[in-house]
């Protein structure tokens, strides 16, 4: 394996990394439209806060599928095909989820804009689901044929590692989601979210234990890479609790920044255990490997200069947006749901 | 056709054609609403302000769906054309992913800064929003027909003797393919008449409805100034102003696209001669000067076609000379047999489906030459000495029926392009049946079938209906709708801290 093939695969494990940190607040804050807002025009608002920032942070999930097919062709195709109808349905959730911005800031009444909620509250439930299960799923060892193609069967993709691992991935989003509101809300709402989170987190602890046996019979991680394995672990136990102990204290930006940190640490805790291999078979010599799935060394070179000039210029506009817009919708709340009450009874009225 | 072969290929073209609806649509929406608002800008005049936020409106309906199909087409390639991916990922990868790193962020976050920050930035800075949007877009087409071209066309790559993958050698040639140096043009001056002309059309509909409010009295007519200094301007000059302004750009669109469309058409005669001659429909080698085909009745089976032909006129068209003979299908087939039957055998069809291909660029040319004359029409018509086209509706239902016009062009342009190609998948190197996944099943992909095209009628069902929707809320209307209060962050302070 060339230095570059693993370059690499480490920036594909930081783009996913970065897709979960990002649109999983975005995925949480779609949650949350259900489980927390208490009307359509929490609801509004809610979305509202992510508005502007969405499809950017999709993004992240686009370049990473990019950079794989371009990097490591063999590992897209036996991957992408491989769980043909898992990304299936999430790309049906990320279609639903995608246009409910957009079309419910058209709608009328509040049945046609409850629709639209409806389908961002599913797009973002199922999308971060499904994907987990996929994740999950594939570090388990599937069958692989000589050609490289992936047939993991119906009990390779639903079995109890994934869909824990499943289930995770949307805790983890769902409390990151609350977390980013509580930076975007006034301080009464802002209060309420983190309330929600800190109960939510004593739920995570149980969960973590039974992943971690899960991953421990079902991977080969533990025993291939015992140290960095665990240290991961360590890690994403680590920023759990300090994410609980932030919401207890009502320190927002910290656990938002913990939260964040344990959705990256799933990423590396997979991506580590895979290297160097891309794809796990059932059968270890039917494993694909980094240097078996790579592109040749001269595309790999020219999207090596492409990254190093356009990935800084890229983050500058990227975090930007995001400091422009860094201001609280509602500066001195109340009550939230009056005030997203009024404002939408100001826009109908007008 | 329900095979895994069928059913992929129904796939992705149902797919690639609904993205490519609202792909052209938002390119050129984006450029209209950033002239608008430069103009908004330049002049300082709020009429244009109110044409960059009202039909800013269209272009943020078909941006979002414009988004959502686009992860279906980068996720497909893995999905349904594993084995066409794993053969092309040294060459394919690279532009998807620098698109997605150059063009795809930037689009999407400049567009996220666009639509929420119109009160926050001084106007000269928002446009600027808006024309890195656009950018974004334009770059991204750029990068997607590289990829695509090397299909069509394939430079600077070898085959890679151990895997027998296509392997990359030279980044510039892939990027210089003379295919994608008249492809893109031709595809971004569709995309440019494609948003002018849906505006124009869009514009007509809204001086019908104007004018019939005016004749029962509903209707402002003379313009207002409120008294904070906004003014009101009645419906038909905002309309007006609308369908000239957006003339204009169709009208330059479609002489450049047509300009384009002739580098195409010249390009392809040599490179792809079963194409070119599909397009005309013609089996034997014309004579020599060549006629042209208005329509024909072509029998693929028997291998004939009866036309009514306008003398000499191919010839003009193809060589821009009096002279000249067309080569028919039947001598490019035997040439692909000489040229490609040591590797892929005797029994290759290299005839395309002809009559798809012969309908569909004449409809694609029709829709160019349609469209130019239609803005220059327009033009005439609304001139400032008389206007006749606000009191006769006969016209405004005409224009508006054409807003659908530049769907058939882009699509007509892509069947061509990717049937012509018929039976490679990446020209003379890999053929579609060879690109399919092999784990496809029939079951699954008929699933995927048909939940999609549900999806797409539903999605497109939608956009339809809100885009009426704000054509009848009109340029005036200031509320938001009940959902996302789009650029209304400061109001929602405004009234929290009321
Ligand atoms: C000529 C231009 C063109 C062509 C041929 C295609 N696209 Fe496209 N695509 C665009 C031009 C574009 C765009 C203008 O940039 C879009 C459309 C509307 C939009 O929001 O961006 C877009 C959106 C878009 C997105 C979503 C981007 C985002 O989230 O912001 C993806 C992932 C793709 N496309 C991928 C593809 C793939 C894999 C194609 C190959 C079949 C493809 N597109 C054909
Ligand atoms: C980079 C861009 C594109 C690539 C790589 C690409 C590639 C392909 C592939 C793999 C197929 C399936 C094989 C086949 O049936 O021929 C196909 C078919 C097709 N594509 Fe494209 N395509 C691209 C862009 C587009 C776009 C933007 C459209 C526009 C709508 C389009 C229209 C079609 C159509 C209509 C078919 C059906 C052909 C058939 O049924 O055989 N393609 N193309
Ligand atoms: C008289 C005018 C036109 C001519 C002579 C013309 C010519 C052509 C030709 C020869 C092709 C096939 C290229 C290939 O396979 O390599 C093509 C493709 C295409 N055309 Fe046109 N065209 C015209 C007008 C239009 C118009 C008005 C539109 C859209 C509004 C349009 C949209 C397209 C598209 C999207 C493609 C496929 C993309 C590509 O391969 O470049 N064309 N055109």
């Amino acid at each position: 394996m060339s230095i570059l093939q693993g370059l690499w695969f480490f920036v594909i494990g930081l783009l996913f990394a970065g897709f979960l940190l990002l649109e999983g607040f975005d995925f949480g804050v779609g949650m949350a439209t259900r489980f927390v807002a208490r009307d359509g025009d929490e609801r509004a608002t809610f979305m509202r806060a992510i508005g502007p920032h969405w499809d950017g942070n999709e993004v992240w999930l686009i370049t990473a599928g990019g950079a794989m097919f371009a990097a490591f062709p063999l590992w897209y195709a036996s991957l992408f095909s491989g769980y043909y109808i898992l990304l299936f349905l999430v790309l049906v959730s990320l279609i639903l989820r995608g246009v409910s911005f957009e079309f419910a800031s058209h709608a009328l009444t509040v049945r046609e804009r409850g629709f639209w909620q409806w389908a961002n509250f599913i797009g973002s439930l199922f999308a971060p689901f499904f994907l987990g299960m996929m994740l999950t799923s594939m570090i388990q060892g599937i069958p692989l044929d000589i050609n490289g193609d992936a047939r993991p069967g119906f009990f390779g993709v639903v079995n109890w590692l994934s869909v824990v691992g499943g289930v995770a991935v949307v805790f983890f989003s769902f409390v990151h989601g609350l977390h980013f509101l509580s930076l975007k809300l006034g301080p009464v709402a802002s209060r309420r979210m983190l309330n929600i989170s800190e109960k939510l987190y004593w739920i995570a602890y149980p969960a973590l234990v039974v992943f971690v046996l899960l991953a421990f019979f079902r991977t080969d991680f533990y025993r291939v890479r015992p140290i960095s394995t665990w240290l991961i672990t360590v890690i994403i136990l680590a920023a759990t609790i300090c994410a609980h102990v932030a919401v207890t204290k009502k320190r927002g930006g910290f656990a938002f920044a913990s939260s964040g940190i344990t959705l990256m640490a799933i990423i590396a805790f997979i991506f580590n255990g895979l290297f160097p291999r891309v794809m796990i078979g059932t059968d270890p010599a039917s494993s694909i490997m980094i240097e078996d799935a790579a592109a040749s060394p001269y595309t790999m070179k020219i999207m090596t200069v492409v990254l190093c000039i356009f990935l800084p210029i890229m983050l500058a506009y990227f975090i930007w947006s995001y400091f422009i817009q860094r201001k609280r919708l509602v500066a001195d709340d109340s009550d939230l749901a009056a005030v997203s009450r009024s404002t939408a009874t100001a826009a109908v009225s007008k | 056709m329900l095979n895994v072969l069928g059913l992929s290929r129904f796939q992705f073209a149902m797919t690639t054609v609904f993205h490519f609806f609202y792909v052209p649509l938002s390119i050129g929406l984006a450029l209209c609403v950033a002239i608008m608002e430069t103009l908004y800008v330049v002049k300082r005049k709020e009429i244009y302000k109110k044409m960059a936020k009202f039909w800013g409106k269209i272009f943020l309906l078909s941006f979002a769906v414009g988004v959502v199909t686009g992860i279906i087409q980068e996720f497909q390639f893995g999905m349904n054309w594993s084995n066409y991916s794993r053969f092309m990922g040294d060459i394919f990868g690279a532009p998807l992913a620098i698109e997605a790193l150059l063009a795809f962020f930037m689009e999407s976050t400049f567009i996220g800064v666009w639509m929420f920050t119109w009160n926050r930035f001084k106007p000269a800075v928002h446009a600027i929003f808006i024309w890195l949007t656009f950018l974004g877009s334009s770059v991204s087409a750029i990068w997607i027909l590289a990829a695509n071209s090397f299909m069509q066309h394939p430079t600077g790559f070898e085959i890679n003797k151990a895997t027998g993958r296509v392997r990359m050698t030279n980044f510039w040639d892939v990027l210089g393919n003379p295919q994608l140096w008249r492809a893109f043009p031709h595809v971004f001056f569709g995309a440019v008449v494609t948003g002018s002309m849906v505006l124009v059309g869009m514009s007509a509909w809204g001086l019908l409805r104007a004018h019939k409010q005016e004749q029962n009295g509903t209707a402002q007519v003379e313009p207002t100034v409120e008294a904070d200094g906004s003014e009101h301007i009645s419906k038909r000059v905002f309309y007006t102003r609308s369908i000239r302004l957006n003339a204009v750009i169709a009208l330059i669109g479609a002489i450049l696209v047509i300009i384009a469309g002739d580098l195409q058409t010249t390009f392809i005669i040599d490179d792809q001669p079963m194409k070119f001659a599909a397009t005309e429909g013609i089996y034997e080698d014309t004579k020599d000067p060549a006629p042209w085909a208005v329509v024909s009745l072509i029998n693929e089976k028997d291998k004939t076609a009866k036309s009514i032909e306008i003398p000499d006129m191919l010839s003009l068209l193809a060589y821009h000379s009096p002279s000249g003979s067309v080569k028919g299908m039947n001598t490019a087939n035997e040439e692909l047999h000489q040229q490609y039957d040591a590797k892929f055998g005797k029994d290759m069809n290299y005839y395309v489906p002809v009559t798809v291909l012969f309908w569909s660029f004449r409809f694609m040319a029709a829709v160019g030459f349609g469209v130019l004359l239609l803005s220059i029409l327009v033009l005439w018509f609304t001139r400032k000495s008389k206007d006749t086209l606000w009191s006769s509706d006969w016209k405004l239902w005409i224009l508006g029926l054409c807003t659908y016009l530049p769907f058939v062009g882009n699509t007509g342009g892509w069947l061509i392009t990717e049937l012509g190609r018929y039976p490679w998948l990446v020209y003379g190197l890999q053929t579609i049946a060879d690109g399919v996944s092999p784990t496809a099943t029939v079951p699954s992909l008929l699933f995927t079938n048909i939940v999609y095209f549900l999806l797409f009628l539903f999605l497109g069902g939608v956009m339809i209906f809100y885009s009426r929707r704000v054509l009848h809320q009109g340029p005036d209307y200031q509320g938001e709708g009940l959902g996302l209060q789009m650029q209304t962050g400061r109001n929602e302070r405004r009234v929290a801290l009321a």
